[in-house]
């Protein structure tokens, strides 16, 4: 489902110079496999998932998605493919503060695959526990409840990978067990393969592979080795 | 959900800031569509009324713009007046002699028809003689022809009508010198009606009074045309005031004294007047102030007034035309003015929607980054922005143009009083067709820089931050 191999990613510091944050030699997500990866803060945790997102190019490597070569696509192309193959799960929901809840998982229709099946929409937000707050905007629902409609959101178009980014790290405790469990149950249901980062050891044990990131991480290395 | 819908969220999400920036476009709009339509009353009004039925309109040498607003229009004043024997000059054999008898004329002006009496036909020739004043609105004396064969109307078929009593009539013992026809405006704002005198004023508003009065015969229907504001007068009746014959120095004295005797009074309506009791004036003392003309033929008009300008004395001018050039000269450059300002006041308004969508641009570039990672591309989200701006442009020039024609129909029963335009809630003027297409190109300029702004979001920094 995922193949990267030698990704190397690096950042202009503003002092002059650039510096290297990703260097991965080989990461591999299965179809429908579900895989933690553990990384603590600044370890290039959201800028590996923005570049299995296509949202960042990166300067060395292969990101082979479904057997397509995402470093080869255009921005254009990374776009289109981005949104018919990949769901998104934010640390902070991020959920449009204009849109209802139906209408926040409707925008990842409508972006994704083009279409709006309202009922698969509305399904979703069942399958979440939110069907009777469909019409709520994003200041109206708890914090868990917006992860809830983020979920329901990143799945909308039906993707064959979701990438998600610590979702629980602004719940509490009670409230994260219950995220982790939709996210979870609802890839499974659709089979989709999960490539979560998170620092929380309690959330990722609950995988059935975890990996982490400062093993995978080159540069994580490089930089211990610099300091 | 289609991006228009989406745009709509956007803009209803910021409502304080969309009604704003939407209002202050609705304004100018708003400015835009009544400059047009005041405009397109002016010109209907202008238009409509320089062609009351006659092609030409002759009076003394002079300004043929002044000559056409105070004869047509009753504005303005007189250039000058013109001998009676200048009128006659329209007039065939017949007619001429008939008033050579009639008021006692040089035997030699009966020998021959008028030297531009062949271009007439069976047309009309029309005496006006202006001077005098009732009240505020300008006394005309004329024949009863003005009422039989001039017309109104927006296709000049409808004859004056009368709300109460008739015109006035030729002399008669019956009914005298001084009969009197009043427009609607004149009867509703000096509140006269049917039976009541009144005394022409010489000059101007506040000038002396004549010692003859008028007795009104009749209160004309609402026409639209400035003879709604206009007091009639049988010109006979005109020429026998003080003051009106004009003076001729082998004329006696104790001739040139009139009335010898006043005319007896009734209990009810006009004066009874023998035709002894007044000493009509000779044709040498009559003159006239302008004189409307109808040829047989319109294409004979152009060649008499080619032949009237070419003599020394008078000129003839086609009202209509004179009116146009008017509106190209005068009133056409203001329009422009006007409608320079009020297309500045719509980029103003335009600029103001840059402003406000650009200043969201901060609190939205995460939303966009949002819509980016969920699959939007660039071209998506910057759309997103233009549409956004579309709407405040389109919903803008909706509310402006129905608060603007919502203004013309409030004033509608005015416009109508007034000019005798009417006016509805969808009368347009044709410029207007062209608001929302240039509101349109104002909005798209105006989101250019928003829409740079929302296609060069980061991302990666965006969702980071």
């Amino acid at each position: 489902m995922l193949k990267i191999s030698n990704l190397v990613k690096s950042f202009p510091q503003p002092e002059g110079g650039s510096i290297c944050v990703l260097d991965i030699p080989q990461l591999s997500v299965d179809e429908g496999e579900q895989v933690a990866l553990i990384g603590q803060s600044g370890g290039g945790k959201t800028t590996l998932l923005h570049l299995i997102a296509g949202l960042l190019s990166p300067d060395e490597g292969s990101i082979l998605i479904d057997g397509l070569e995402l470093t080869k696509l255009s921005e254009q192309g990374r776009d289109r493919f981005r949104a018919g193959t990949i769901g998104y799960v934010f640390q902070t929901f991020n959920l449009l503060p204009a849109f209802t809840a139906l209408e926040n998982v409707r925008l990842g229709m409508t972006f994704g695959s083009g279409t709006t099946e309202s009922d698969r929409a509305m399904d979703l937000l069942k399958r979440v526990g939110l069907g009777d707050r469909a019409q709520y905007r994003p200041s109206q629902l708890s914090v868990g409840q917006q992860q809830r409609v983020a979920i329901a959101r990143a799945m909308a178009s039906k993707p064959r990978l979701l990438l998600a980014d610590e979702p629980t790290a602004n719940v509490d405790p009670r409230s994260a067990e219950t995220v982790l469990e939709l996210i979870r149950e609802t890839c499974s249901e659709e089979n989709v393969a999960m490539l979560m980062v998170t620092h929380d050891l309690q959330i990722a044990s609950q995988f059935a592979r975890v990996d982490r990131l400062d093993e995978l991480n080159q540069a994580f290395e490089d930089q211990l080795e610099v300091s | 959900m289609n991006l228009i819908q989406i745009a709509w969220r956007n803009f209803c999400h910021r409502s304080l800031s969309s009604i704003l920036t939407t209002l202050s476009l609705s304004l100018g709009v708003g400015l835009v569509v009544l400059v047009l339509s005041v405009y397109g009353v002016i010109n209907e009004a202008f238009t409509r009324n320089a062609s009351v039925g006659y092609n030409l309109v002759v009076g003394p040498k002079g300004s043929p713009l002044q000559l056409t607003l105070n004869s047509v229009f009753y504005l303005s004043q007189p250039i000058e007046n013109l001998p009676y024997t200048e009128y006659m000059e329209f007039l065939s054999k017949s007619e001429r002699a008939k008033l050579v008898e009639q008021f006692d004329g040089d035997e030699e002006l009966a020998q021959r028809g008028g030297r531009y009496a062949p271009f007439i036909g069976d047309g009309f020739v029309i005496p006006l003689a202006l001077g005098d004043y009732f009240g505020e609105f300008r006394v005309v004396g004329t024949t009863p022809l003005f009422f039989e064969k001039l017309r109104h109307g927006p296709d000049l078929e409808q004859t004056f009508a009368f709300s109460a009593g008739r015109t006035f009539k030729d002399f008669s013992e019956e009914h005298s010198y001084f009969e009197a026809v009043v427009g609607s405006r004149v009867a509703k704002e000096m509140n006269v009606g049917i039976g009541d005198e009144f005394f022409p004023t010489h000059g101007d508003p506040t000038g002396h009074g004549h010692d003859l009065g008028f007795t009104i015969v009749g209160i004309m229907e609402p026409t639209g045309t400035p003879n709604d504001r206009a007091a009639f007068v049988n010109l006979e009746g005109f020429y026998l005031m003080d003051g009106h014959a004009k003076p001729i120095e082998e004329m006696p004295a104790e001739v040139i004294e009139k009335p010898r005797t006043e005319p007896e009074s009734t209990e009810s309506g006009p004066r009874i007047a023998k035709r002894d009791d007044y000493r009509l004036l000779s044709i040498p003392e009559r003159e006239v102030t302008s004189i409307l003309i109808r040829t047989e033929n319109i294409m004979f008009a152009p060649s008499m007034q080619n032949a009237i300008n070419e003599g020394i004395r008078s000129q003839a001018a086609a009202p209509v035309g004179e009116i146009n050039k008017l509106m190209g000269l005068i009133i056409g450059p203001l329009k422009n003015a006007m409608l320079v300002i009020t297309l500045i006041t719509c980029v103003v308004a335009a600029v103001g929607i840059l402003v406000a969508i650009y200043n969201s641009m901060n609190d939205r570039k995460r939303d966009i980054a949002v819509m980016r990672a969920l699959g939007a591309r660039r071209s998506t989200v910057t759309s997103i922005i233009v549409y956004e701006s579309l709407l405040v442009a389109t919903i803008g020039a909706a509310v402006g143009w129905i608060l603007a024609h919502a203004g013309i129909t409030a004033f509608s029963g005015t416009i109508e009083e007034q000019t005798g335009v009417q006016v509805s809630f969808f009368t347009t003027s044709g410029n207007e067709i062209w608001i929302l297409p240039l509101v349109i190109i104002l909005a798209l300029i105006a989101a250019l820089l928003p829409a740079w702004s929302a296609y060069r979001t980061d991302v990666g920094s965006n969702l980071s931050s």
